[in-house]
């Protein structure tokens, strides 16, 4: 009797304490893809759990923050399938959680944009690189994380005309995404001054992208495919899909270097990016993960840690409160890139630098140096405040 | 005879005097893997020597005798004798020091391990370590306060300074500051802790008795974008009177009158500029350039640059003290 006695005024004395130091919950959701997509290297097959990783990543870093501010932060991820109502997935999720990390095509994610506008939930967008949802398409609560397809394609525009190949042979898939990217490495060649010397169509005719005798069939296809072309320096591949982009190194016709798709890719992380501390973050990821860390997973990691910053930064819960500060003037996020990163309140795309990466290395970081302009160097990646076609509302 | 004693006399006394005010500058080379040795009457490098995987935090043991060396990739401190210049011994940190402080007294040592969001107590007697506290994300700058009773950690990821008992080794309260705080530096009256905040591009004036912050320091460079100006290392004058604060890849090292918190004027040093240390007159003062391979001197009362010495590649601290 007296034993359990002590044990009940333990309990209780335990039970108060935990409701004296209560802290403040803050629920964030994860709306990704059910299902990966198939890549031509089997070493780029992404994991299941691609995205997401990161953002469990960043509840860790947000919580140890966290604990010295009293919040916690829980991360609630649902999967949604093509043939699944989006909009309700969303709007169930959005029931339990005020910010949500997408990892959506464009079109799904403007259904959940609308279905959500009257709630206050604000959607982070981490998957979709289209500019249209910066720009037409333009939502007032979607913040972009995902750099656009046009910051891609100028940060590797910057860098082949830094290094004098101003010569470019266009490849281009077949697909509506692979069209679309063509249309940004177009874009960034006019604006930077590079000429594309000829493009060439690659069409998907279908097949299997593991076969056992593969490798014999894609040498002899390759530099047949690419023979005749006009005199270039480097071929620009816009292959988004994943039909033929990362057949083409060492094996075109004439020796040339390969960018956009496969060879040099400009992404916003890489397995193999150490500088400005990012060996911490790199190191934390694997830790907890097992595998190395994707441009994906960093995005989901900076949304996350995004809605930690603000969070943390106004010291509420009111997601109102924290919203209005992560779009306002005064908000910034670190992120292993140097600088600080903030948004384009013109329509709320995250300023960001880009690696350029090859698989093993980091050839280099854009904004190239003396790309200059009279806000921020940033600003010389992707469609500009002059340009833009967004109203936010 | 006398005019040869004379003579002798005067060659002693100023071969002796000599000395006394040379001091002797380690600099460590973040990707060359060495330390620089430099000698400060004549500013010229006197020795290299090789150290561990990826040296950064670097600093003067109190009694002068030793030179500690955080090798980051190597998972350990290295100990330089001053009087031969070689590696002795090592310390036992947690994995992947960065930067470290000692104690008034020099007993104790507090390494910032980024990697696992801990500080590691070191025992400096024993080179044993004697315990860990649990911080925010990526630790990073060090400071004791001059009474000594509070350990100051700052957390990069975590945006925090912890303010640490060192009696009881427990995190007491915890000052936000803008993102990626790097250096932490008490006024020697206590009056108040200087907080840099790398890509925040402040430095934030803590008051340590309330623990708020009470004031920013902002920099504004005509020409340079705002992303550019990243401070990092601090040093302040003993009087608390003038800091010198580096601004990385802005290039500059600000001048500000510690009182008025007033920036007074931004001396153009080498590329990336990052740490720096005094002479222990305070004549001088000494900053790494990171991508330019080099430091640079600064005469402190004239606020002026007057030296430029090559070192090693990527030099990232430093630590001056006599020879």
């Amino acid at each position: 009797m007296f034993r359990w006695l002590i044990g009940a005024i333990a309990l209780s004395l335990v039970a108060s304490q935990a409701l004296a130091a209560d802290p403040i919950e803050i629920h964030i959701g994860y709306l990704g893809r059910a299902g990966v997509k198939e890549t031509l290297s089997l070493a780029e097959q992404p994991a299941a759990n691609d995205g997401v990783a990161g953002a469990n990543l960043a509840i860790e870093d947000n919580n140890t923050t966290g604990k010295f501010l009293n919040q916690h932060f829980v991360l609630d991820e649902v999967r949604v399938k093509d043939t699944d109502d989006v909009a309700k997935v969303a709007t169930d999720l959005a029931s339990r959680n005020d910010y949500i990390i997408t990892d959506l095509s464009a079109d799904a994610l403007l259904k959940v944009a609308d279905a959500l506008r009257d709630r206050g939930t604000l959607l982070l967008n981490a998957g979709a690189t289209d500019d249209r949802l910066r720009e037409q398409d333009c939502r007032a609560n979607v913040v972009h994380v995902a750099p656009t397809r046009s910051m891609l394609a100028d940060a590797l525009g910057q860098y082949l005309v830094w290094k004098q190949w101003k010569r470019w042979l266009l490849v281009v898939g077949s697909h509506e995404p692979d069209k679309l990217y063509a249309d940004a490495l177009r874009r960034a060649a006019t604006r930077f001054g590079a000429k594309i010397v000829q493009e060439r169509t690659f069409e998907d005719t279908g097949g299997a992208r593991r076969t056992d005798s593969g490798v014999t069939l894609i040498q002899r296809q390759m530099p047949v495919f690419t023979q005749q072309a006009p005199a270039y320096d480097v071929l620009v591949a816009a292959d988004e899909s994943e039909v033929f982009a990362d057949y083409l190194p060492y094996r075109t016709w004439d020796p040339r270097p390969v960018a956009g798709s496969a060879g040099l890719v400009p992404t916003s992380w890489d397995a193999a990016h150490d500088q400005w501390g990012a060996i911490q973050i790199q190191n934390r990821f694997i830790k907890l993960n097992n595998r190395h860390m994707t441009a994906l997973d960093m995005q989901a990691w900076t949304a996350a840690r995004m809605i930690g910053e603000a969070t943390a930064r106004t010291n509420s819960n009111d997601p109102k409160k924290v919203i209005a500060f992560l779009k306002g003037p005064s908000f910034s996020v670190a992120a292993f890139k140097g600088t600080r990163l903030t948004l384009r309140d013109w329509n709320l795309q995250l300023r960001q630098p880009i690696l350029l990466a090859d698989g093993r290395m980091v050839v280099s970081v854009s904004p190239q140096e003396g790309f200059l302009h009279q806000v921020s160097e940033l600003d010389t990646l992707g469609v500009d405040r002059p340009e833009t076609k967004c109203k936010l509302q | 005879m006398w005019r040869r004693c004379l003579f002798t006399g005067m060659f002693a006394w100023l071969a002796a005097a000599a000395p006394a005010s040379a001091y002797v500058a380690y600099v460590s080379n973040e990707k060359g893997n060495t330390v620089t040795v430099i000698d400060t009457d004549s500013w010229s490098v006197t020795n290299t020597i090789k150290v561990g995987q990826r040296p950064r935090g670097i600093e003067f043991s109190h009694d002068g005798k030793f030179v500690w060396v955080a090798v980051g990739d190597d998972d350990t401190i290295q100990v330089i004798d001053t009087k031969t210049q070689q590696i002795v011994d090592t310390l036992p940190s947690g994995p992947d020091p960065e930067l470290f402080t000692q104690d008034a007294a020099g007993k104790t040592m507090y390494v910032a391990n980024e990697n696992d969001n801990t500080v590691t107590v070191i025992d400096l007697e024993k080179r044993s370590r004697i315990g860990d506290i649990q911080v925010g994300v990526e630790p990073e700058g060090m400071a004791v306060s001059p009474d000594g009773k509070i350990l100051i950690n700052t957390s990069e990821t975590t945006s925090m300074a912890h303010f640490i008992d060192t009696a009881t080794r427990q995190v007491v309260a915890s000052v936000l500051v803008d993102s990626r705080p790097r250096f932490a530096v008490f006024k020697q009256d206590e009056s108040e802790l200087w907080v840099s905040s790398e890509i925040g591009g402040t430095v934030s004036i803590i008051d340590p008795a309330k623990r708020v912050v009470t004031g920013k320091i902002t920099f504004d460079i005509p020409g340079l974008r705002s992303e550019a100006i990243q401070p990092v290392g601090i040093g302040m004058t003993k009087d608390g009177k003038t800091a010198f604060i580096a601004l990385g890849p802005a290039n500059r090292v600000a001048v500000v009158d510690a009182t008025t918190h007033k920036v007074l004027k931004y001396l153009l040093v080498g590329q990336r500029v990052w740490h720096m240390d005094f002479t222990p007159d305070e004549k001088y003062l000494m900053v790494t350039n990171g991508v330019s391979n080099d430091v640079s001197v600064i005469d402190v009362a004239a606020q002026k640059v007057i030296k430029t010495i090559q070192v090693g590649e990527l030099p990232w601290g430093v630590t001056i003290g006599k020879p």
